[in-house]
């Protein structure tokens, strides 16, 4: 009898070691591909930020920091140098040399259909200076250049020579130098990793990962419950109540890059407006600032954080979210002001209000549909007759950009206030690569111009200034009307911890048993 | 025969084909792909060469030819979301649906159509009564619902199965199968029961209102007559004759529980292709959506024709007539 325990007791504790050295994550949406240089969806990158490194990383504020390169400087106006850190190794044991970064620059312009050639297009060459340094010229002065390079995943160029995306997914070029070593990709299932101890910086405590896909929130939630797995990202704000009250889980939050707000048209003629009475309307009243200010303060932001969303978002006043690249903190949010709002909509020659369309996704941000619904309840009670139409985000982004919409509702994240500006309020201009998401046509020269000049700033300080002014000038005037900020919540089995990441990201190397 | 499965082989080659075009409309209608699959740093440049790689740029009608000419030469093209051919795709998530929906049938059938028998041969005894009640239940719980009921009290509250996910699979034929081991069987229990249970309810049904039926009929007064043990009546002449509108109908529920095992494979984040086909939807994956789709009209076909053949054999009129 004894020794039978003694091995049942053996075999337990084996059991229970192995368990401890392995940590098994639930992600929320669907890997697609292994391949770094494909698509730019968030889980795929995720993914690669495990077995790659770049050469610029993003701190858990979303602040650049060193990563691949131990610094980098501009050299003169068009030309960035990038100097490698030394003695880092591939999970090949072959070390990272200059030619690496070029081949991976290259490859990002070769993937078809690959969508990272968008932070490589504007060098126009690169030059092996030695093994560890490494120059980039772009044809204009661009100080975005250690930025892009914060997407361009760094293989081994050894391993990845001729590789296709098909190669990445079987294992066989999945050679990086991150913080774990790629064993297996089932799609549609999971992804499993394995410590590299050679990690040249924030090593995992876990000897294995895997990250199972469980993008069903109910199901995400379940598997955490019974203890299939250790961690959960995105945790829906309904359970987070139950969570918290659970002994044997803990949540951590952090405030998210990603932004809500509204688009509101500037054409002449939009679609979805109309007067009181339903008629048409001469002219496009959201055109006049004093309607958009209007609209803005009629919208109780507290009410929504607070009451429709359980505390999982903060009321917002920018186009980025507090800890970003370029936030204004002396913008405030507008407060909710019914009153006011009536004034200024009487100003603006609108005393009995109008009818308006108000647009929304019904499945791509947290209470995407319910917000809309809140939101035209709020403005009816300023006298604008709101009436609500959601779409799935497949029909809702290409009707997005048709101008179908008068006032449309959008989430954005990102690492810099311009590059956000860039895509959503400067004036569209496809030559500049200006305004490529700018729903609402919207145009301001003052914005345009900021823009124009911080690209062209190499010097970091400044820089920010010029990008904080862009921001004042896009907000004062309502370019767009910003709702709050996400807070992502991830709940993890007690006895672990994650700091959380603005941008949304759940490394594993910096998942810690207490 | 032969020119009965020739006429079969037509009828699925029309279905493929309208069922293509609908598809290739209706994904058009809904939107573009490359606005949801684009990155958020792309500019306009980037947007407008990604829907030429993909060849949207061209009108309906002509991408919808070259779709043809390739998919003669057994081409289904490229998925936008993965970048591998379409029908490796989907060929590669069957294994794991196939698993999932046979145990489903077998459950279906097993419990089913003994149960049925039963309540058909006793309808008014208490367990004739209760089988019929529980049967209604069957229908009419959403699946969704019975799906995170399972979990809560067998993988949370009891702790005694997995909650989501397949279990380990190893290679049979070439084919990788999660039931060789005790711990796939942990992972397919759940998911599978879920997924029987309407299958459950309806043979149960069928099987209690045939049983119920040939009872009355003048074959089994004339067997009786001929003084034939209850036992023998049942088992050679009625459940045969019970065993018909099941076999017609577990053969096209298959096909549906095949096609649309979905909802089960979302909650128990199953990796089959009933998921396969939401997030293909979700991102406009047309190649996917119209091989998936392809796949199932086949499938369908399939099971269509095999119905026939076993009616052939359960039903000798119906012999005479295929020949």
């Amino acid at each position: 009898m004894r020794p039978l325990r003694v091995l049942l007791a053996v075999l337990l504790l084996s059991v229970l070691a192995a368990r401890g050295a392995e940590l098994r994550i639930g992600m929320a949406a669907d890997v697609t591909s292994m391949d770094p240089h494909f698509l730019n969806l968030q889980p795929n990158v995720a993914i690669s930020m495990h077995v790659f490194d770049s050469l610029t990383l993003l701190d858990p504020e979303a602040r650049l920091i060193p990563g691949l390169a131990e610094s980098w400087r501009p050299v003169d106006a068009t030309t960035w140098e990038f100097r490698l850190r030394r003695g880092v190794r591939f999970h090949d044991g072959s070390e990272l040399t200059a030619e690496d970064v070029v081949f991976s620059i290259e490859r990002t312009q070769k993937v078809p259909n690959g969508q990272f050639r968008a932070f490589t297009r504007r060098i126009v060459a690169t030059r092996v200076v030695d093994p560890h340094t490494i120059r980039m010229k772009t044809a204009a002065p661009y100080a975005m250049v250690p930025y892009d390079m914060n997407s361009v995943m760094i293989v081994s160029r050894k391993a990845a020579a001729g590789a296709s995306s098909a190669d990445f997914d079987s294992g066989k070029a999945m050679i990086g130098t991150g913080p774990f070593r790629f064993v297996r990709f089932a799609r549609g299932d999971r992804v499993e990793l394995e410590r590299n101890d050679a990690y040249w910086g924030r090593r995992s405590q876990f000897e294995r990962v895997v990250f199972r896909i469980v993008p069903t929130d109910p199901a995400r939630m379940a598997a955490l419950l019974s203890g299939d797995l250790d961690a959960i990202e995105q945790v829906p704000p309904p359970d987070l109540a139950r969570v918290r009250r659970d002994p044997a889980l803990r949540v951590e939050q952090k405030v998210s890059w990603r932004t809500i707000f509204f688009f509101a048209d500037q054409r002449e003629r939009a679609p979805g407006l109309t007067d009181a009475s339903g008629a048409p309307l001469a002219r496009n009243p959201l055109r006049d600032r004093r309607v958009r200010e209007a609209l803005s303060k009629a919208i109780d932001r507290r009410a929504i954080a607070e009451r429709l969303m359980d505390g999982a978002a903060l009321p917002a006043s920018n186009l980025v979210s507090p800890p970003v690249f370029g936030y204004a903190r002396d913008l405030k949010p507008d407060v909710h002001d019914p009153a006011g709002a009536r004034r200024l909509l009487a100003e603006a020659g609108y005393p009995r209000g109008f009818g308006m369309t108000v647009s929304a996704p019904n499945n791509r941000y947290v209470d995407d549909d319910q917000i809309a619904q809140a939101v035209a309840a709020m403005l009816a009670r300023v006298g604008v007759r709101a009436r609500v139409e959601t779409l799935p985000i497949n029909a809702y982004l290409t009707r997005g950009r048709e101008g179908r919409f008068c006032f449309a509702l959008l989430g954005w994240g990102s690492f810099s206030a311009d590059l956000a500006l860039r895509a959503l309020v400067a004036t569209p201009a496809p030559e500049r690569g200006f305004g490529a998401f700018n729903w609402a046509h919207y145009a301001n020269a003052r914005v345009d111009e900021l823009l124009e000049r911080g690209f062209g700033t190499l010097d970091e300080r400044r820089r920010e200034e010029i990008a904080r002014d862009a921001m004042r000038a896009a907000m004062r005037d309502y370019a767009v009307i910003p709702l709050h900020h996400q807070i992502t919540s991830w709940a993890l089995r007690r006895g672990l911890s994650y700091p959380g990441r603005v941008d949304e990201f759940t490394l594993a190397n910096f998942v810690r048993r207490e | 025969m032969l020119r009965y499965l020739a006429l079969r082989l037509l009828q699925a080659l029309a279905a493929l084909l309208v069922m293509s075009a609908i598809v290739f409309v209706a994904v058009y209608a809904i939107g573009n792909p490359v606005e949801i699959l684009v990155s958020p740093q792309a500019d306009q440049e980037e947007i407008a060469r990604a829907v030429a790689a993909l060849g949207l740029d061209r009108p309906l009608p002509e991408q919808y030819l070259r779709f043809l000419a390739r998919a003669a030469a057994g081409d289904l093209g490229r998925s936008f979301a993965f970048d591998v051919p379409a029908i490796g795709l989907i060929v590669e998530r069957m294994p794991a649906t196939l698993e999932l929906a046979t145990c489903a049938m077998l459950i279906a059938l097993a419990l089913g159509a003994p149960l049925g028998l039963w309540a058909g041969l006793r309808p008014r005894s208490a367990a004739g009564r209760s089988i019929a009640g529980l049967s209604i239940l069957g229908f009419s719980l959403p699946t969704f619902w019975v799906g995170l009921m399972l979990i809560l009290v067998f993988s949370v509250q009891l702790g005694w199965l997995p909650s989501a996910g397949r279990g380990p699979t190893t290679s049979l034929l070439g084919v990788p199968v999660s039931f060789l081991s005790l711990e796939g069987w942990r992972h397919l229990v759940l998911p599978a029961c879920n997924l029987a249970l309407f299958n459950l309810a309806l043979v149960t049904r069928l099987a209690r209102a045939g049983t119920a039926d040939a009872m009355r009929q003048e074959y089994v007064v004339f067997a009786r007559a001929k003084g034939l043990g209850e036992a023998h009546i049942v088992a050679t002449h009625v459940a045969k004759n019970v065993l018909i509108p099941i076999v017609t109908v577990a053969g096209l529920e298959f096909g549906s529980l095949i096609a649309f095992a979905v909802v089960t494979e979302s909650i128990f984040a199953w990796p089959g292709m009933g998921k396969l086909l939401v997030d293909s939807i979700n991102v406009l994956d047309r190649p996917v959506i119209v091989g998936y789709l392809c796949i199932v009209v086949v499938l369908f076909v399939a099971i269509n024709l095999a119905i026939d053949l076993a009616y052939a054999w359960l039903d000798p009129r119906v012999r005479g007539a295929l020949a």
